[in-house]
């Protein structure tokens, strides 16, 4: 539904800009509400599933799954979702395109709400890519900018490379479990960590989570994509995508994190980003920076719980993933608005804000207090669960120490940074550098960030109310049975978290106190601001797409092409020999001789050896001599009962012919020069011939180990039983190509219509080399010295009248091949060589200026007619609720002819047909036409056009 | 026979395969030719060499053994049509790449 709404806002664009964002905002509040009314059914710990069957034997469905944890991602999504939309309707500029803002906002919203309801995992992986593709488009909304375009850049191939990660993970589970299905996967008990695979599988999924949720070391993504707008920061960078990382490990944390090396993995990379983030935030003077790198340290934070492997660790990381989304969505808004109304999110321009815009700075500084966890609000109660779980005894004493010092060293950096945003944009003397008075902005684009707000604060009160039974759903949804006890409720009574809560309170008051003096001004972490991830991820760019891949290229490449086709040619034979060798078995000897076919081959071998040795230098020579090995082929065809393809080879041979004919005259002079030869050419020639020897042999090899043994049962017999059952004819070969296998021969056709146009295409803007432009030599010789008197005039006079009263025999005799093609050897393909031959002949013995006095060829618009012939009759055979090309047939008597048979496999001929005689002359007219055409040789300027000859030129 | 054919295809495949690792334009193409017309006769064989067996069926109740295999030849149809195809398309890319760089040398530059 998100995404038929992004089309329709989409195509609003231009009307009223207020339309889009009515659309999406009302996606947005209906999918909320239906979400909230599910939830008496998911609250029970069940979940709902719905599917659609899609590829049921690959285990590929369409599953949507609502459980406890999804549904609680659904509202984060769609309630974000619709503030975010509301926001936007006056944050962005009218200037901007705001219908694919609204468009892109609600595809992501599709991708993501897809994702978190994906109740299998192929699935899941397709929306994980597509929340990064959206991404992309959304962090690259201001395409004019060049660092939005870097950010979104980068953002796109971290999260692919996490993307394609997680796809090859997810293959791995699927096969260690044996299903795709969610719900099998989440049932697997402990397959999964016992797999030999699980540290492959763990390593890819990882690999996938961190890179989505900005993890140590690949959150330099995160603060780059803060050049997107505002709201898009607000929902996909704190809210909801950055949040599919933890999603992933929360979904599948009942069945994977039970082992050491998760442990190990997952809790310290989640301890260094909280650390990390925390301290670069602090160093940042751009709020949105700020923002950044404190969601990359609170992301930290929750894989950090989620690494401990607890189930309390557990239910603190959802309930903080909860409570992050909210401040932080709320905190996001209020940097745009300071940012919409001041010009700049300069830290250092900024102070004194308070004055300004008393309910704005009211709300963030207490959002701002959730995010340092001050009590009474909502990131207090989940922050001094996740101390209490730093804080519990663990037998390994490094880990004993290092997780509650690391966890309350981040917590004054936190302080320390939510300090350093309240007081230095709301507090001190009012702001001198802004360009403009400061204000309330509009309420309405308040409103959304005072309902988070209120939300951080009734969960901070009176958590067990409000958000209780909600995370109880979530929670049992992902533990199950083991859920544990917990408890929400504020005061816990004088303990070891609370003191660390109060050692982080004053410890980040204490560190922002000689921050403030001594490091103002400083962009970005002293000491690490060398080592930055963005440069080091460049420089690596650069240097795999630039340097490394051209000097891969010189080393391997080649863009020769001898080379290359050797290559090849050697593989193939290296992979027929060792395919080959082992089942070669002892050849028999020859049973029987046939001396005529033993003559005819003796011919044709020389032929082709010769044609081999001629093409250098006689081309002329060449041809006939490869017509020559083509003739011999030709009557082996018609020798061994092939008589289709006998009366095909000739025809196409012909029609080669006087292709290659007409082609030959622009190519340019070869001499022989006998004596030119170096070593390195004779040496290249012999390696050629030493490999040209040993191909024939293998190829001579196998296909007498093979004809000498007796055939398999194939699938002929079918074909021969049913020819004249089904197909209504006797020949077999062409019931088989206009009947059986109708839809090859329908691919075939098109193949060589593309081609005739291709060549037709290429011949347009045909350019002769310099040394061909001018009229043969033999031409001029023999040309007249008469004004406008052509060779062709007098030339070849009695064979050029016989040639035109042969004209009409010839078409019939195609017409007669076409029609009895079912019966006896003929059909579309012979029939159109022939017709094309008929109008060839014409050109040939007329001249091309004669005929087309006379003729109205029009070859394209024969093979437009062909293919649709073909295609319609393959269309009729489904209208009458047949397959595609089902063909039917009967006998029809027709007076003076007698009996006929007539298949709707010969209407399909009879496009075969057209096609055929289309693409034949296309081809050959084309060509023909060169000659006459006077073109300009290559580089010289536009060639002049002739009247009337528009039409082929 | 099938010696002799055994022998063509051979020297067919042999021809052929020295032509295209030449460096002129025609060459290859004539090569190419070649190489189809053995691979033609290579899948004819693989329905096995019938000389006296029958194309043309009989009426409607025939005894499949006495006619020849007809699944090879139409596949060698199609392939002879496609290779026409193919020759044709080759010839006028060879007269363009002449056109344009002004000799036949397959990389379109004299070594």
């Amino acid at each position: 539904m998100p995404f038929l709404a992004c089309v329709l806002a989409y195509a609003l664009q231009g009307r009223l800009t207020g339309g889009a964002a009515f659309v999406a905002g009302g996606v947005a509040g209906l999918l909320f509400l239906v979400t909230v009314l599910l939830f008496p059914q998911v609250s029970q710990g069940g979940a709902l599933i719905y599917r659609i069957e899609w590829i049921p034997q690959l285990g590929l469905n369409l599953t949507l799954r609502m459980d406890g944890l999804a549904w609680l991602f659904c509202v984060l999504i769609t309630l974000i979702g619709l503030l975010v939309v509301l926001y936007a309707r006056y944050y962005m500029s009218p200037k901007d395109p705001v219908a694919r803002f609204y468009a892109l906002l609600l595809a992501f919203m599709g991708a993501m709400l897809g994702l978190v309801l994906s109740g299998n995992i192929i699935q899941l992986a397709v929306f994980w890519e597509l929340t990064s593709l959206v991404s992309f488009l959304l962090i690259g909304y201001w395409y004019h900018r060049g660092d939005a375009r870097d950010g979104a850049r980068m953002a796109l191939i971290v999260t692919g490379m996490g993307g394609l990660a997680l796809f090859v993970a997810m293959l791995l589970i699927g096969h260690i479990v044996g299903s795709y299905e969610l719900d099998v996967v989440l049932a697997s008990g402990r397959t999964l960590v016992e797999s030999p695979l699980y540290p492959v599988t763990l390593i890819l999924f990882l690999l996938a989570a961190f890179t989505k949720s900005a993890q140590f070391p690949f959150q330099f993504w995160l603060p780059n994509a803060m050049t997107a707008p505002t709201p898009v920061s607000a929902y996909l960078h704190s809210a909801t995508m950055v949040k599919a990382g933890v999603f992933l490990l929360t979904r599948f944390w009942p069945v994977m994190s039970d082992s050491e090396l998760w442990f190990a993995i997952v809790t310290y990379t989640g301890l260094a980003t909280l650390i990390f983030g925390a301290a670069a935030a602090l160093f940042q003077r751009d709020l949105k920076g700020l923002l950044a790198y404190s969601t990359i340290s609170h992301l930290g934070l929750i894989t950090t719980l989620l690494g401990m492997g607890t189930p309390l660790a557990a239910v603190a990381a959802i309930f903080h993933i909860a409570n992050h989304a909210v401040f932080k969505a709320s905190l996001f808004m209020a940097v745009g608005i300071i940012d919409h109304e001041t010009g700049t999110r300069d830290v250092r321009k900024l102070s004194g804000l308070w004055r300004f815009m008393p309910f704005t700075a009211t709300f963030a500084i207490i959002a701002s207090g959730a995010m340092a966890g001050v009590p009474l609000l909502n990131g207090f109660l989940s922050k001094e669960m996740f101390f209490t779980e730093t804080a519990e005894f663990h037998p390994d004493v490094f880990v004993n120490y290092s997780l509650p010092i690391g966890a309350t060293i981040a917590g004054m950096l936190s302080v320390a940074y939510s300090i350093k945003f309240v007081h230095g944009v709301f507090f001190g003397p009012p702001p001198t550098e802004l360009d403009r008075v400061p204000h309330e902005p509009p309420a309405l684009m308040r409103r959304p960030m005072e309902l988070l707000v209120v939300v951080c604060l009734a969960v901070g009160i009176i958590p067990g109310i409000t958000i209780g039974p909600f995370l109880a759903a979530a929670v049992t949804s992902v533990l199950g049975a083991e859920t544990p006890y917990y408890s929400l409720s504020v005061w816990h009574g004088f303990n070891l978290p609370l003191l660390m809560s109060l050692l982080a309170m004053v410890g980040g008051a204490v560190i922002y106190v000689p921050y403030y003096r001594r490091f103002r001004d400083v962009d970005g972490l002293p000491f690490l601001n060398r080592f930055r991830g963005q440069r080091i991820f460049e420089r690596l760019l650069l240097n795999a797409t630039n340097k490394w891949a051209r000097s891969f290229m010189q080393l391997f490449g080649t863009q020769r092409l001898q080379p290359q086709i050797f290559i090849v040619v050697l593989l193939a034979l290296a992979a027929g020999v060792a395919a080959g060798w082992a089942r070669m078995g002892n050849l028999p000897l020859p049973e029987s001789f046939d001396p005529v076919l033993g003559l005819v081959w003796l011919m044709g071998g020389i032929s082709a050896i010769a044609a081999a040795q001629q093409a250098k230098f006689h081309r002329l020579a060449a041809m006939i001599l490869m017509g020559g090995a083509g003739l011999a082929t030709c009557i082996t065809f018609a020798w061994l009962s092939a008589p289709d393809l006998a009366l095909t080879q000739l025809l196409a041979e012909i029609a080669t012919t006087v292709l290659i004919l007409l082609g030959l005259r622009w190519l340019p002079k070869r001499l022989p020069v006998p004596d030119d030869l170096t070593l390195r050419m004779r040496l290249r020639r012999g390696r050629d011939v030493g490999l040209a020897v040993l191909v024939g042999l293998g190829a001579a090899l196998a296909s007498y180990a093979i004809m000498t043994r007796s055939a398999p049962l194939g699938i002929s017999e079918f074909f021969l039983a049913n020819a004249y059952k089904q197909g209504g004819g006797t020949n077999v070969v062409n019931v088989m190509l206009v009947d059986f296998r109708g839809f090859d021969t329908m691919g075939e056709i098109t193949v060589l219509g593309v081609v005739a146009l291709t060549v037709f295409g290429l011949l347009r803007r045909f350019r002769p080399a310099v040394d061909n432009a001018e009229r043969p030599e033999q031409q001029r010789l023999l040309d007249g010295s008469a004004e406008g008197q052509r060779v062709a005039d007098d030339f070849l006079r009695i064979p050029a009248l016989i040639m035109t009263w042969l004209f009409p025999v010839v078409i019939a005799i195609a017409i007669y091949m076409l029609l009895r093609g079912h019966d006896l050897p003929g059909g579309g393909f012979i029939a159109g060589i022939i017709m094309s031959l008929a109008f060839i002949l014409q050109y040939m013995a007329n001249g091309t200026r004669w005929v087309e006095e006379r003729l109205r060829v029009l070859p394209v618009l024969w093979i437009g007619w062909g293919l649709l012939l073909a295609m319609l009759t393959g269309l009729g055979a489904m209208a009458l609720g047949a397959p595609f090309l089902t063909s039917a047939f009967a006998y029809a008597e027709i007076p003076l002819i007698g009996k006929i048979p007539m298949a709707t496999a010969l209407l399909f001929d009879l496009g075969v047909f057209a096609l055929v005689v289309g693409a034949t002359v296309l081809m050959l007219i084309a060509l023909a036409h060169q000659s006459i055409r006077r073109p300009k040789p290559a580089g010289s300027a536009k060639p002049r056009e002739r009247e009337g000859l528009a039409k082929w030129n | 026979m099938e010696l002799i054919l055994a022998a063509a295809i051979g020297v067919l495949a042999a021809s052929g395969v020295y032509l295209i690792l030449r460096p002129r334009t025609f060459q290859v193409i004539i090569g190419l030719s070649l190489i189809s017309y053995a691979v033609n006769l290579f899948i004819l064989a693989m329905g096995r060499l019938r000389m006296d067996a029958a194309p043309i069926l009989d009426g409607a109740n025939a005894n499949p053994a006495d006619y020849v295999d007809p699944v090879p030849q139409a596949l060698v149809l199609t392939a002879i049509v496609i290779g026409f195809a193919m020759t044709a398309l080759f010839l006028v890319v060879l007269l363009a790449a002449r056109g344009l760089t002004g000799n036949d040398h397959v990389d379109g530059k004299l070594d």
